[in-house]
């Protein structure tokens, strides 16, 4: 006999695919800005990067004997690719683009049984392993040339950077820090923040909009925080990471900064600087590496924000997302294991504990 | 806390549960019609929760309308009576409205046409005492008919004994498709009020809540204007939202109380009753009628003439389909119920039970066809549950055989609204009712086990007293063939 | 030079003492084991097993020569104890498909003989001599002693029939 359908036979319109495509469609603006803001070379390495990915990903189920288009077309691979293209600074030569892809995806996502089932973000396994193996490529910012700009490279130029590692010889402003490394380094001189925002000349407006050097992602904070509204608005994402990663961040900067201004640096430039928009948005939420329960996604949320906020202040690297998500993915499973909604009819714990002890 | 709990906020920030498409806007609009005498009709003997009922009638037995054709046994049952007169042509299984289709009990009954009632006299209901009532409900048969089919005079005795203050009346119909409550009470509004004005009667509660969602305005309406004199009975418009419905989620919005994990709404002080029970206890109380008919929706992309129709229990579901025009296309799926907890049917002839509420025919485009993909563990089907379970780990645990992991299984209410909203179409409470069915099954083995044990020792100790016995008897009987030797021998001697 | 020696150490200083554990700290099987799991075998003493009684085959349970799932009347709960009771994994797959059965006698071949209830285990036989006799469905077994006895065959096993009580949702046939 054919078994029986169990209900409920109704479905809500919705799948994994349309969750990944829909987080991609939000990328794309910010995407598209930061191409446009950092040249060829950032479109080429976006290309090998999420080209690198699916093909990993195809490479890996075919490996498996697994049937690879329904997989592939679910576009978690791409979006990993993607990610990590967004996450990579915008001149990077195409291996690293190629070799963070294949590590996201071999690595940290295929060997632990494919999607649903790793521990760790693979775009941000991947990111943190190319910052520790090859520092050089992933701390060589420039300062944007925006296409169809005066000292924009040309696609031939573009090539020849991103493939070949030939810099043109027109070219020298690989000088451009970011506004976090730039204060790291300036603080270790013992210059206070103010004195070295202030030489770093950037303004607020800047920042805002993303007119500076800096990984391909990390630049558009206004573009991306849209990109994360409008998720959250379509019930993509929840709304707690965010606000959690947003609020660790936040609340100790806010402190701190009002406590000693030249030592610790603004909550709003923290909010701005580096991938913690992006982060806080499209990384920290990526579902299979986070908490699934409401008040474990708060938790989750605010860890990293926190870590990032410290490893930013206190640690050697200037920038800290990564890290702090990679850290936190760590904890998803005890946080799940310990973090439990009350089940309804059930006394609360405290209430239970309570009751036994009178 | 408290603020939270206040009914307002309670009633209006509803933070479970899933938001289905309604669909009802073919069925409701329409009056409710009645669907003519079939021409025959099979009744199973099992249409309730519990055990089945006992027939008392025998094949080529004339019965009228209404006459008892099977008794209920033991203490959660009941009976079934004869939907129309005629003559009851078999006795024997047949195909039960279930996904298994194992067949049933039932009784195949002819009408004669006359459709003629047996006497049953018009009474107050507010002059009969509540152990009166009960027995009135009980004898009519009357079970919960928002589905569950629990016997409603079991849980009026259980509510008479642990002081009910409110009843509850559930008239949300939160399934989509389903209109049959909305249509009841939009035309029979003051039959369902003397229903409850029965119950509290009969329970000694001191109000009643009726809530609807709020999707269903002219049954709202037609409530309150019906309840506008009764004001022990307070009607509210609650948020459309899936499972609203069901009991422990309505005792919540409605009181704000949580009726404990392994008890009984009575235990918080309220009694649910669907608006169709009601509606039945009335015609069960007042008029003497037992439970023989009940509005049913026919519904469905693949219905011609979608509607609601007042149906005899054991019509094949056939004859509904047909008397809305027919099917247009070829149904994707056939349903007893809603599409967020039908039961899917094995085929149309199926008889209508007392716990039918609709018939869908569904067409390819309205059901969940996608293949299951792994868990991206989201927390989509978290924040639905409305029993606030983890499904996605309780999923994962029993997809690997560890069933004595599960947390919350015998909390969970089968509602389905996990496996709706999951992205990756992960069948989620068909792993729940799986593993409620191998815990049960579990259990049953470990009872005949511990049986088994029991029986093999009681052979064992027959066995020895039989032993016993046998070589008593053989050394009484040695003792006296003894005695008669010596007895021969002294009399040789003497 | 000193990684490998230090090594090679703590290698032979482990393994040594592993070898220790397991000599002396090894979990007695006694007889009390044996006993405490003939307590847990059903005790009806039908050979299904190919032991001669739940007593050698609790015997064989506690000394490991005999697989958890040997005892085809205590059904998979059974297994499941006895691997919780003995630490080894419960494995039901390598288990026939344990459909409980149910002796059934054909009315029209019996003959009252009232041979299978002698044998039978749990009494779930009734009758008298020359009448029909009849299975009690709750205390039968399914252990299949009567079958062998039946001098015309009127004894059959069959699986015990699934009714909609005992119905229940087969596990969802899905690879993810």
């Amino acid at each position: 006999m054919i078994h029986a359908s169990h209900a409920p036979h109704a479905h809500a319109p919705t799948s994994i695919s349309r969750v990944m495509w829909l987080v991609i469609a939000a990328l794309v603006p910010a995407t598209l800005f930061s191409i446009w803001l950092n040249g060829w070379p950032a479109l080429l390495l976006w290309a090998v990067t999420v080209g690198s990915a699916v093909f990993a990903e195809f490479f890996c189920l075919r490996l498996a004997q697994r049937p690879a288009a329904p997989v592939l077309s679910d576009g978690s691979a791409v979006l990993t690719g993607w990610l990590l293209a967004l996450s990579l600074p915008a001149w990077a030569p195409w291996w690293i683009g190629a070799l963070g892809a294949f590590f996201a995806i071999v690595v940290v996502k295929q060997v632990f049984g494919g999607l649903g089932q790793n521990l760790f973000n693979p775009a941000m396994a991947a990111r943190v392993m190319l910052l520790i193996a090859f520092p050089v490529e992933l701390t060589t910012w420039v300062q944007p040339a925006p296409l169809f700009s005066a000292d924009a490279l040309s696609l031939s130029q573009s090539f020849a950077l991103t493939f070949l590692g030939q810099m043109p010889s027109s070219f020298d402003a690989l000088s451009g820090a970011t506004t976090l490394g730039h204060i790291k380094t300036e603080l270790t001189r013992d210059i206070s923040v103010v004195q070295a925002l202030a030489g770093h000349g950037q303004s607020m407006s800047a920042s805002l909009f993303g007119l500076h050097g800096g990984s391909l992602g990390e630049t558009a904070a206004m573009l991306l925080a849209a990109g994360g509204l409008a998720l959250i608005a379509l019930r993509v994402i929840s709304w707690h990471i965010p606000l959690a990663v947003l609020a660790g961040v936040a609340l100790p900067a806010l402190l701190l900064h009002a406590h000693d201004p030249a030592r610790y640096l603004d909550a709003t430039t923290h909010l701005l600087s580096g991938g913690l928009i992006l982060g806080a948005f499209f990384i920290a939420t990526d579902p299979v590496t986070s908490p699934g329960t409401p008040r474990g996604q708060l938790i989750f949320g605010f860890g990293i924000g926190l870590l990032t906020w410290l490893i930013r202040t206190y640690g050697g690297y200037p920038e800290a997302v990564a890290f702090a998500v990679i850290l936190m993915n760590a904890l998803t499973p005890v946080i799940d294991r310990y973090v439990r909604p009350r089940i309804y009819g059930h006394a609360s714990k405290a209430a239970s504990k309570k009751g036994a002890a009178s | 806390m408290n603020i939270l709990n206040h009914p307002i906020i309670r009633r209006t920030m509803v933070r479970w549960g899933v938001h289905p498409d309604a669909r009802k806007q073919a069925t409701s609009p329409q009056d409710i019609e009645r669907l003519p005498l079939p021409a025959i009709l099979h009744i199973p003997l099992l249409q309730h929760s519990g055990a089945p009922a006992k027939p008392v009638v025998s094949v080529g037995q004339h019965v009228l309308k209404g006459e008892l054709l099977g008794a209920r046994q033991g203490n959660i049952s009941a009976p079934v009576h004869a939907p129309t007169s005629g003559t009851v042509v078999a006795i024997s299984d047949y195909p039960a409205p279930h996904p298994s289709g194992l067949g049933v009990l039932s009784v195949s009954l002819e009408p004669d046409g006359e459709d003629r009632w047996i006497e049953c006299a018009e009474t107050d209901p507010f002059s009969l005492t509540p152990a009166q009532i009960a027995e009135r409900v009980s004898a009519a048969g009357v079970v919960g008919m928002g589905g569950a089919t629990f016997p409603s005079s079991v849980k009026m005795l259980l509510g008479q004994r642990s002081q009910v203050h409110t009843l509850l009346v559930n008239g949300s119909e939160c399934e989509p498709y389903l209109s049959c409550d909305d249509r009841l009470m939009r035309e029979r509004a003051a039959k369902i009020i003397e229903g409850i004005r029965i119950v509290l009667h009969a329970v000694g509660a001191k109000k009643a809540l009726c809530g609807i969602e709020n999707n269903k305005p002219a049954a709202i309406e037609a409530m309150r204007r019906a309840a506008a004199e009764v004001p022990a009975i307070e009607v509210i418009a609650l948020p459309t939202r899936y499972p609203m419905g069901s009991d422990r989620q309505l005792i919540h919005v409605l009181t704000g109380q949580e009726v404990p994990s392994d008890g009984r709404s009575a235990d918080v002080g309220v009694l649910v009753h669907n608006v169709g029970t009601l509606y039945a206890i009335q015609q069960a109380v007042r008029f003497g009628r037992p439970l023989i008919s009940r509005v049913v929706t026919v519904a469905g992309g693949a219905v011609a003439r979608p509607r609601n129709l007042e149906v005899l229990l054991g019509t094949p579901a056939r004859l509904l389909v047909e008397h809305c025009g027919g099917l247009r296309e070829t149904p994707a799926r056939l349903l007893m119920g809603g599409p967020m907890m039908g039961l899917q049917l094995p085929s149309l002839d199926a008889p209508i039970i007392k716990g039918s509420s609709g018939i869908l025919a569904l067409g390819a485009h309205e059901i969940a066809k996608e293949q299951p993909s792994p868990c991206i563990r989201c927390g989509q089907c978290v924040s639905a549950c409305p029993m606030n379970l983890m499904p996605f780990e309780m999923s994962a645990n029993i997809r690997v055989g560890e069933l004595d992991a599960v947390q919350g299984l015998k909390d969970c209410i089968s509602c389905g609204s996990c496996s709706y909203v999951c992205p990756a179409h992960i069948p989620l409470s068909h792993y729940f009712d799986y593993a409620k069915g191998e815990l049960t099954v579990r259990e049953r083995g470990k009872l005949r086990q511990e049986s088994i044990r029991q029986l093999t020792s009681a052979r064992k100790t027959r066995l020895e007293q039989e032993a016993r016995e046998k070589a008593e008897a053989a050394a009484r009987r040695k003792a006296e063939r003894e005695r008669a030797k010596a007895t021969a021998a002294q009399g040789k001697a003497s | 030079m000193i990684a490998v020696i230090s090594l090679t150490a703590l290698g032979v200083a482990l393994g040594l003492g592993l070898g220790l554990a397991a000599r002396f700290l090894r979990v007695e099987q006694d007889d009390g084991l044996a006993s405490e799991i003939e307590a847990m075998l059903p005790g009806s003493q039908c050979g299904q097993c190919g032991f001669p009684g739940c007593g050698p085959a609790a015997a064989a349970l506690a000394s490991g020569n005999a697989p958890v799932t040997l005892c085809p009347p205590g059904g998979s709960a059974l297994v499941r104890q006895l691997a919780d009771k003995l630490g080894v994994e419960a494995v039901t797959s390598g288990m026939k498909e344990s459909v409980p059965m149910l002796a059934v006698v054909e009315e029209e071949l019996c003959i009252g003989c009232t041979k299978c209830f002698r044998v039978c285990p749990t009494d779930a036989i009734v009758g008298a001599p020359k009448q029909i006799h009849n299975v009690l469905r709750e205390a039968c077994t399914g252990c299949g002693k009567c079958v062998d006895v039946c001098p015309t065959m009127a004894v059959n096993m069959t699986p015990m029939p699934v009714t909609l009580q005992s119905w229940i949702w087969h596990k969802p046939a899905v690879a993810a």
